[in-house]
C-alpha cells in the first residue's frame, strides 16, 4: 500500500511518532517504544519502555541514567535493515557525536531520513555523516542562519595551543559540553601533538572513559582535584561550559577562559559567557553543510526540528523545496544537555553524602 | 586596518579596565604614526568623514544576500556590522592571469581607510566599501563597519584611550585632556610629546575644556551615618545636561566662547544663544537649562530642543537656553581648581552677580542643618525654597566645603541624591531581544496598565518599555519567562501571555510623563527601569491608566501654571 509521509511520521506531545511502526523518535517524554538518534539528554532521556538504539547511544544512556534506564533495549547495527511493525527501519551515521545515527524509516515506497543532529566536518571521534536519499529530509537547524559558517576545527584548537605557548604560567579552561565536544576537542588536541595530561573536571569523567573503553585514544586525562587546581599553572583543563564561570574556575592561577561552541561565532554570546578565548568548534552543520545536505538528500520535503527553522525553511522555498517548521519544543542546543547534566551531577554528590548509599 | 581591528576585537572580549588599557598602551607603542594617531581618533570620537549609514550598509548587503535571511540574522546577532562581517560572502578569486602569480589584494591601512573616507564622493562611497569587504577577514569587516558607522563600542572612553597615550610617557591623562582640543588626527605632536621627543604642544584653544568632577551615588542606608553635615554645602540637583561655559580670547583678541558637554564634546553650534552670553575669560560649570519668564521648564521641553536638528529663530525663542552655574573653575587666567569650594564658591557669587547677564545664574544653595531637614527638602523641594522650579529638580547635590575640582569621580567630596521615582505595576505585554551583550536573551520589555475597553470591558494597553533595572540573574527568569508564555511571534518580537488572571507584573520606576501622540495610551514615561519583578501579583490587581493621568496633570499643573487643571 503506498503510503504519504504523513501517514508515516506525525507529531506529538511526545515527539515525532511513527504510527505503523507504533514507535517515537526521540521522545520528549516517556513512551513504551523510542528509538534513539543519539546519547545528548535532550534526545535520549530515561523512563522508555523498549528502546532500539546503535550499541553506543545505549551504552552512554547506560553511563548517564544507569543500567535501568529502560525496560528493555535492542541494538541497531549501522546499515542494517529492521522490521518494526509495518515498517522497515535503519540506522544510518550522522556524524554528531559517538554513536549518533540517522533513523530511516520507510515504507510502501515512502523514505523518511529522521537525521537527529548532524555535522558534515571531520570528527575523529565518530563515524562520518553518511548521505541517505530519501522523500522527506528531517533536519535541525541549530545553526540555521548564514552568519554561522564554522571554521576548521584543527585551526580553533592550534589558537588554544598558541595561547598555551604565549601565557605558560596560565591555566587555559576550555569549556566543552560533556557528550562528544569535550572527546573531540581532547582527539584533536593529540592530534596536533599536544601530549601533555588534559585535566579534567569531574562531570566530563565517565563519559570521557565510555569513548576510550570504546575505542578512542585520548591519552592521559587525569580528574581534577580540588587541592590540585592552585597547582596547573600551563594546563589545559577541560570542563562543562557552566564551570567556566563558577568559583570552581576561580581557584587556577590566572585562567584563560576559552569555550568550544559554535556559538562562539557571536561575539555577544562569547562575551554573554565571560569568554576571553572563543573556539569555533561545534558539532552541528553550519549553514553551507545544512543546505548542502538538503539537496544532497534530494529530498522533495524538508521537515525542520529545532533551532532557527525560519531561516532555513525561507531557504528551502527559494528553491523550491516544500519545507515547513515542527516547532518541536523540548530540544535545544547541548546548553540543556549541561543543566541537567549538573543536576544529575549534584544528586551523585548529594548521594554520595548519605551513609550506605554508596552502592 | 587589521591591526586596529584586531586591537578592537581583544578589546570587545575584554571586560577589566586595566586589561584594556594594557591592550591600549601596547597597540600605541608598537604601531607607528599615522596609524595610532588615526586609531585614536576613531576611539575619541575625533574623527570626522563621511560616515556610512546603516542603510547603505543594509543595501550593500541584500545586493549579494537574500534579504530576509539578512534580517532574520541581523535579528537573531543583534549588531549590524557583525552580521555583515559574518554573512559577506567571500568574492571569487580572481581568473589567474597570463604567466604569472596574481599579486595578493592590498589590504588597506587604517590611515589609507581614514584619508580615503575624508575625501571620497559620496557616490563613491558604496564601491569602495564593497572592495574593502571584499579583502578584508571577518574581523576587519566588522572593524570597517564600526568605524564608519561611527560606533565603535568596545567599552573604552574617550578617557581610557587618553590614559593610555599619557602612559607611554609617564604624563597624567588630564595634562593630555588639557591639550586636547588644540590637537587633531593623527596627533603626532601629541606622540611625540609623551614619548619625550618634543615639546609639549602649544594648546591652540583659548577656551579649552577641563575635565569635570562627578559625584558617587549616597547610599542613604550606610553613607549619612558617617558623614557630618556640617562639613558640606548642599544644591540642587538640576535636570538639564551638565555644561562648561568656557570664555577666552585668540591671538587676535577677539572673544571666543564655547559650549562643552560634560565629556568635553564642543556643543557651542546648537546653542547660539547661549554662546553669545559668554564674554568673559574663564569657565563656568553649571547645567544648561530651559528658563521661561524665570522659570526652569522640564527635562520634556528641554529634550524637545535638543531633538531638532536646525537651530531656527523659532526655536531660540521659544526654547531660550540658560545656564544655571554651580562651579568657577577659571577666570582671568587664574586656576581656580585647586581652591577649597566654599573659596571657589564665593567668587562664584561675586562673578555670576557681575556679570549681570539674563542667560546665566546662580545655583542656589539649600540651607540645612542635618540629615533630616535635607531629607525634607529633598522630599519636597517647592517647600524648601526651589518654589514653582521643584518639578525641574531631580535631587540635591551634596559638596564638601573644603574640596578642590578634582577631575573624574573621586570618592568623598560629592555626593549625589537623587529624589525617589514614580512607580506604577504594569503586565508584560511583548518582549524582544537585546541587542549586543544581550543578543540572546529577551530583555526588552513592553508592558501596559489597565483601561476600560471601547467594548465596556477591561483591556491592557502598552504605556512603555523597559530594558534595565534587573539583574542577569532576574533577566535569566524573565527570558524564560518569555520562551515558556509565548503566544504569537513577530521576528524579533515575542507576544506573552497576559490577561486578568494570567500574565507577569513587572513594578517599573520611572522619572516623569509626558504626553505623547505616538503611544497609544497617550503617554510617554522618562527613563522607565523594572524596579522589582513581582512573580507574586496577580495581573488583575496591576495599576490602571487613571494612575498615570493623574501623575501627568499633576505635573503640568506644577510646571505651567496657567495651563492644564489649575
Amino acid at each position: 500500500m503506498a503510503r504519504t509521509p504523513a501517514d508515516l511520521l506525525t507529531l506529538t506531545r511526545e515527539g515525532l511518532y511513527c504510527p505503523p511502526g507504533d514507535f517515537h523518535v526521540d521522545p520528549v517524554r516517556p513512551v513504551p517504544r523510542a528509538l534513539i538518534t543519539h546519547g545528548h539528554a535532550d534526545h535520549a532521556r530515561a523512563g522508555h519502555g523498549r528502546v532500539l538504539a546503535t550499541g553506543e547511544t545505549l551504552r552512554i544512556m547506560a553511563v548517564r541514567y544507569g543500567e535501568a534506564f529502560c525496560r528493555t533495549r535492542q541494538e541497531a547495527c549501522l546499515g542494517e535493515t529492521i522490521r518494526v511493525g509495518e515498517v522497515d527501519v535503519r540506522f544510518a551515521p550522522a556524524g554528531h557525536v559517538l554513536g549518533s545515527a540517522q533513523i530511516v524509516i520507510e515504507a510502501g515506497g515512502t523514505r523518511i531520513v529522521v537525521s537527529g543532529d548532524y555535522k558534515r566536518a571531520p570528527d575523529p571521534t565518530c563515524r562520518p555523516f553518511e548521505v541517505v536519499p530519501c522523500d522527506v529530509f528531517i533536519t535541525e537547524a541549530t545553526f540555521g542562519l548564514p552568519v554561522f559558517r564554522h571554521p576548521d576545527a584543527r585551526d580553533e584548537v592550534r589558537r588554544l595551543l598558541d595561547s598555551v605557548r604565549l601565557f605558560p604560567e596560565r591555566t587555559h579552561i576550555v569549556g566543552a559540553y560533556s557528550l562528544g565536544k569535550a572527546q573531540r576537542v581532547m582527539a584533536l588536541l593529540r592530534e596536533e601533538g599536544f601530549d601533555a595530561p588534559i585535566h579534567l573536571h569531574g562531570a566530563l569523567e565517565k563519559l570521557t572513559d565510555l569513548y576510550k573503553r570504546e575505542g578512542i585514544p585520548l591519552g592521559e586525562t587525569p580528574k581534577v582535584g580540588a587541592a590540585d587546581r592552585p597547582k596547573l599553572a600551563g594546563a589545559v583543563v577541560l570542563c562543562p561550559p557552566s564551570a567556566i564561570q563558577d568559583l570552581w574556575s576561580r581557584k587556577f592561577p590566572d585562567p584563560v577562559t576559552a569555550f568550544a561552541s559554535g556559538w562562539m561565532r557571536v561575539r555577544a554570546r562569547a562575551r554573554q559567557k565571560g569568554v576571553e578565548l572563543p573556539l569555533v568548534i561545534s558539532d552541528h552543520s553550519d549553514w553551507d553543510d545544512l543546505c548542502r545536505t538538503i539537496v544532497e538528500t534530494g529530498a522533495g520535503e524538508v521537515w525542520v526540528t529545532h533551532g532557527q527553522e525560519d531561516a532555513l525553511v525561507h531557504w528551502c522555498a527559494s528553491r523550491g523545496i516544500a519545507a515547513r517548521p515542527l516547532h518541536m519544543l523540548g530540544y535545544g542546543d547541548e546548553e540543556a544537555e549541561t543543566a541537567q547534566e549538573e543536576t544529575a551531577q549534584e544528586q551523585t554528590a548529594q548521594d554520595q553524602t548519605v551513609p550506605g548509599n554508596a552502592a | 586596518m587589521n591591526d586596529f581591528a584586531h586591537l578592537l576585537d581583544r578589546l570587545a572580549y575584554e571586560p577589566r579596565r586595566n586589561a584594556k588599557l594594557r591592550l591600549l598602551q601596547d597597540f600605541f607603542a608598537r604601531t607607528p604614526d599615522p596609524d595610532r594617531g588615526f586609531a585614536l581618533a576613531a576611539m575619541t570620537g575625533a574623527l570626522s568623514f563621511r560616515e556610512a549609514k546603516p542603510n547603505l550598509i543594509r543595501g550593500l548587503v541584500e545586493a549579494r544576500v537574500d534579504p530576509v535571511l539578512f534580517r532574520m540574522s541581523y535579528h537573531y546577532v543583534g549588531d549590524l556590522a557583525e552580521t555583515t562581517a559574518l554573512i559577506w560572502p567571500s568574492p571569487p578569486p580572481p581568473p589567474p592571469g597570463p604567466g604569472h602569480n596574481n599579486p595578493p589584494p592590498h589590504v588597506p591601512s587604517l590611515a589609507e581607510v581614514v584619508e580615503a573616507l575624508g575625501t571620497i564622493g559620496k557616490s563613491d562611497l558604496p564601491a569602495r566599501l564593497a572592495a574593502w569587504l571584499d579583502v578584508l577577514d571577518e574581523t576587519g569587516r566588522w572593524a570597517l563597519i564600526k568605524l564608519i558607522t561611527g560606533e565603535l563600542r568596545v567599552g573604552v572612553s574617550a578617557r581610557l584611550a587618553k590614559t593610555a597615550v599619557a602612559s607611554l610617557g609617564g604624563v597624567e591623562a588630564d595634562a593630555v585632556e588639557e591639550v586636547w582640543h588644540g590637537l587633531k588626527a593623527p596627533y603626532i605632536p601629541l606622540f611625540a610629546w609623551v614619548e619625550g621627543r618634543a615639546e609639549r604642544p602649544e594648546s591652540l584653544n583659548p577656551a579649552p575644556f577641563r575635565p569635570p568632577m562627578l559625584s558617587h551615588p549616597v547610599d542613604e542606608e550606610t553613607d549619612f551615618a558617617k558623614l557630618d553635615p556640617e562639613a558640606f554645602a548642599a544644591e540642587w540637583k538640576w535636570d538639564g545636561i551638565r555644561v562648561q561655559l568656557v570664555g577666552g580670547r585668540d591671538r587676535a583678541g577677539a572673544q571666543v566662547a564655547r559650549i562643552y558637554s560634560r565629556t568635553g564634546e564642543d556643543i557651542s553650534g546648537a546653542f547660539p544663544d547661549l554662546a553669545e552670553a559668554v564674554r568673559f575669560s574663564g569657565a563656568l560649570d553649571g547645567e544648561l537649562l530651559i528658563l521661561r519668564e524665570g522659570r526652569v521648564q522640564s527635562f520634556n521641553v528641554l529634550q524637545q530642543r535638543l531633538n531638532r536638528k536646525a537651530v531656527t529663530a523659532k526655536l531660540l525663542q521659544d526654547f531660550p537656553a540658560h545656564v544655571r552655574a554651580y562651579d568657577l573653575l577659571a577666570l582671568d587666567d587664574e586656576d581656580l581648581r585647586p581652591l577649597p569650594f566654599a573659596e571657589r564658591r564665593a567668587r562664584l557669587e561675586a562673578f555670576v552677580q557681575s556679570l549681570d547677564q539674563a542667560r546665566i545664574d546662580l545655583s542656589p544653595l539649600v540651607p540645612f542643618r542635618g540629615w533630616d531637614e535635607l531629607t525634607a527638602a529633598r522630599a519636597d523641594p517647592a517647600a524648601a525654597g526651589a518654589g514653582p522650579d521643584a518639578e525641574a529638580i531631580e535631587g540635591v547635590m551634596l559638596k564638601r566645603r573644603t574640596s578642590a575640582y578634582v577631575p573624574g569621580r573621586p570618592k568623598g567630596p560629592w555626593w549625589k541624591w537623587k529624589r525617589e521615582p514614580y512607580r506604577v505595576d504594569a503586565v508584560m505585554m511583548y518582549a524582544q531581544r537585546g541587542h549586543g551583550k544581550r543578543s540572546s536573551f529577551y530583555s526588552d520589555y513592553t508592558f501596559g496598565v489597565w483601561r476600560e475597553s471601547p467594548e465596556g470591558g477591561e483591556e491592557l494597553v502598552p504605556v512603555g518599555k523597559a530594558y534595565h533595572g534587573f539583574t542577569d540573574e532576574e533577566l535569566a527568569k524573565l527570558d524564560r519567562y518569555v520562551r515558556n508564555h509565548t503566544v504569537k511571534r513577530f521576528g524579533p518580537v515575542r507576544e506573552v501571555e497576559y490577561g486578568p488572571a494570567r500574565g507577569l507584573v513587572l513594578e517599573i520606576a520611572f522619572e516623569g510623563l509626558q504626553r505623547s501622540t505616538r503611544h497609544k495610551s497617550g503617554v510617554a514615561m522618562r527613563f522607565p527601569r523594572v524596579s522589582r519583578i513581582r512573580w507574586d501579583k496577580p495581573a488583575a490587581e496591576a495599576d490602571r491608566i487613571e494612575t498615570l493621568q493623574k501623575i501627568l496633570e499633576r505635573g503640568e499643573r506644577e510646571v505651567m501654571p496657567g495651563r492644564g487643571m489649575a
